[in-house]
């Protein structure tokens, strides 16, 4: 559908997924490369959960292809695809609330580098884990928080926390679900920030109602309704474009004036 | 300023290794005390000490599972009984009767039936799973109970003729051999396992008790995971089971029932689940309450086991150990 400059790292191939009857994704396809930022919106019901959970393994399509640096993954179950690269981040953060912020990151860490199921030794005493979790945690301003418990820690601050583990994780391509959902708007533009401070080399789709954020992050963005792709373009089209227009049926007016 | 924040922090990590450390040393103080104390306090009843000990050990790797990895099971003396089976048979059949050997046939047949076990419990989630184990315990019972000619049936199996302790201690009438083996072997599982709860594979365990989606989305695997801890968690049945053959010198079908993995069950729940205190805790004090008031009334002791536990779960739900810690945390947090 549409063709990424480049070699593409993460290619969606007329996935569709049908519910017995119902169809709730029909036909979509999607192509990134390196470095691109995307942005999937859509009204409530679009089916952007359910490509999420195709893409990312834990529903099976009823047919169609996920690539990943050229490579099909269809077949493999979600811990696997992480492991090649595809990694996502959760709509509504998913931390483990007695968990530290250091130990969250330690365990990123050590299961991106094979280590995590080691029955001996404590990470903190681990020098070169120890040393990443602070660099990691320093560059999204969450030094301060290291050894806190997850539920110690205000929300804004647990997305970005979110967004750390993911990078952790060494991703080619991140699946950003709503990135700055429930984010009291004083702090949105902490999400802001570390969102534009990705790594360039890194392929983004971004999943988010937030019409302000999408247009300053994306460069491209994909309108899904009704489980269909109905628009793929620049972000100033989409606004324009009538059926995307209809698809929102004026719910998103002022996206319009955004844009 | 950022030189403060980083000083502060290597402050508190050094604070909090000193403080684990610190409730390594007083863990295995506390076991070394408390079997002293029980030595002494209970000079002709060490045959019941021994087999808190054996038990213990099951409700330890009860804990792995259940507590740290968040798989409810009701069959897990499907483990303890296969150790004591594995330790009972060498010396039964093949006359091998040093009892590290037992031992470690213990661990080997504990851990076998743990991957097993491990195999066939992640097949199902939730209130099937629990179902699934007490399935589970109830084949391995018959299995034992059928093959009668090695087991020795419902009759038991006897004929366990452990040799004295590296050639010099011999496994006394009264018990007292057997008894300092057994806080041996628990002080040394204890001061593994805590190396192992603490260690990355622990913290994995952790999280995944608490939200296997965002395991696997970090990459990880939960089935090999629970599997691992399961195979783990059998060697540590195991040695219980080991310990229990070598100390009475006879398996019974009982070490393989649902009775005693819901005891099990319960002891855990009583001192606390993800907790290896906890654990120790609630096998004194169940197996204690137990043997008390059996012999204080012999009719209505099981009423009275009923109404303790209806107490804990009422009143304490974390468990004895999981309500003191609780309490202490909040006064530590309480001080400036």
């Amino acid at each position: 559908m549409t063709a990424a400059v480049g070699n593409p790292v993460f290619e969606v191939v007329s996935l569709k997924k049908s519910f017995g009857g119902l169809v709730v994704t029909n036909d979509v396809s999607l192509s990134m490369a390196a470095g691109d930022r995307v942005a999937l919106i859509g009204p409530n019901g679009a089916g952007k959960t359910t490509f999420v959970n195709l893409v990312t393994g834990t529903l099976a399509p009823s047919s169609g292809e996920v690539r990943l640096g050229g490579e099909v993954i269809t077949g493999l179950d979600a811990s696997a695809r992480v492991k090649r690269g595809l990694v996502r981040s959760f709509q509504v953060t998913r931390l483990f609330q007695d968990m530290t912020a250091a130990e969250h990151l330690g365990l990123a860490v050590l299961q991106r580098e094979g280590r995590s199921g080691r029955i001996f030794g404590n990470f903190l005493t681990m020098p070169d884990v120890m040393q990443e979790v602070e660099h990691r945690l320093e560059t999204l301003r969450l030094t301060a928080l290291m050894h806190r418990k997850v539920r110690e820690i205000a929300y804004g601050q647990q997305r970005l926390l979110e967004i750390a583990i993911a990078l952790a994780l060494k991703p080619k391509v991140l699946l950003l679900d709503e990135p700055a959902a429930g984010v009291p708007q004083s702090d949105v533009g902490l999400i802001e920030q570390a969102l534009n401070e990705l790594p360039a080399d890194l392929a983004v789709l971004m999943i988010e109602h937030d019409m302000d954020l999408v247009f300053r992050f994306a460069k491209k963005v994909v309108v899904l309704a009704a489980g269909a792709v109905i628009f793929d373009g620049a972000p100033g089209d989409a606004t324009r474009d009538p059926r995307v227009r209809e698809a929102y049926l004026g719910s998103y007016a002022d996206a319009g004036r955004v844009a | 300023m950022a030189v403060d924040v980083s000083s502060r922090d290597m402050g508190a990590m050094r604070r909090r290794r000193r403080r684990s450390l610190m409730r390594d040393v007083v863990g295995v103080g506390v076991i070394v005390l408390a079997a002293a104390i029980g030595y002494f306090a209970f000079p002709d009843n060490l045959a019941l000490l021994t087999r808190i000990i054996a038990v213990a050990l099951l409700v330890l790797s009860l804990d792995l599972v259940t507590g740290y990895c968040g798989v409810a099971t009701l069959g897990h003396a499907a483990l303890f009984g296969s150790g004591a089976y594995a330790a009972g048979i060498l010396s039964a059949h093949f006359g091998i009767n040093d009892p590290l050997l037992m031992t470690l046939a213990g661990l080997i047949g504990g851990a076998l039936a743990g991957l097993l076990s491990g195999l066939v419990m992640l097949r199902a989630h939730g209130l099937p799973q629990l179902v699934l184990s007490i399935a589970l315990i109830h084949l391995f019972h018959e299995l034992a109970n059928k093959m009668s000619s090695f087991t020795g049936g419902s009759d038991g199996l006897s004929g366990i003729a452990p040799d004295p302790i590296f050639g010099r201690f011999e496994f006394d009438l009264f018990g007292n051999t057997a008894y300092v083996f057994a806080v041996v072997m628990l002080l040394v599982v204890f001061v593994l396992l805590r190396i192992l709860v603490r260690s990355p594979f622990g913290m994995l365990c952790r999280g995944l008790k608490e939200d296997p989606l965002r395991i696997r989305a970090m990459g990880a695997s939960p089935k090999r995971a629970i599997v691992k801890m399961y195979g783990i968690s059998g060697a540590v049945a195991g040695l219980g089971g080991a310990l229990n053959a070598i100390s009475t010198q006879v398996v019974g079908l009982d070490t393989l029932s649902f009775t005693q993995s819901a005891e099990a069950l319960v002891m855990l729940a009583l001192g606390g689940t993800g907790s290896l205190f906890g654990a120790l805790a609630g096998t004194v004090a169940f197996m204690m309450f137990q043997d008390y008031v059996s012999s204080v009334n012999p009719f209505h002791w099981l009423t009275m086991v009923g109404a303790l536990l209806i107490a804990v779960v009422l009143f304490a739900p974390k468990g004895i150990y999981g309500t003191v810690a609780a309490f202490l945390e909040k006064r530590r947090e309480g001080r400036p």
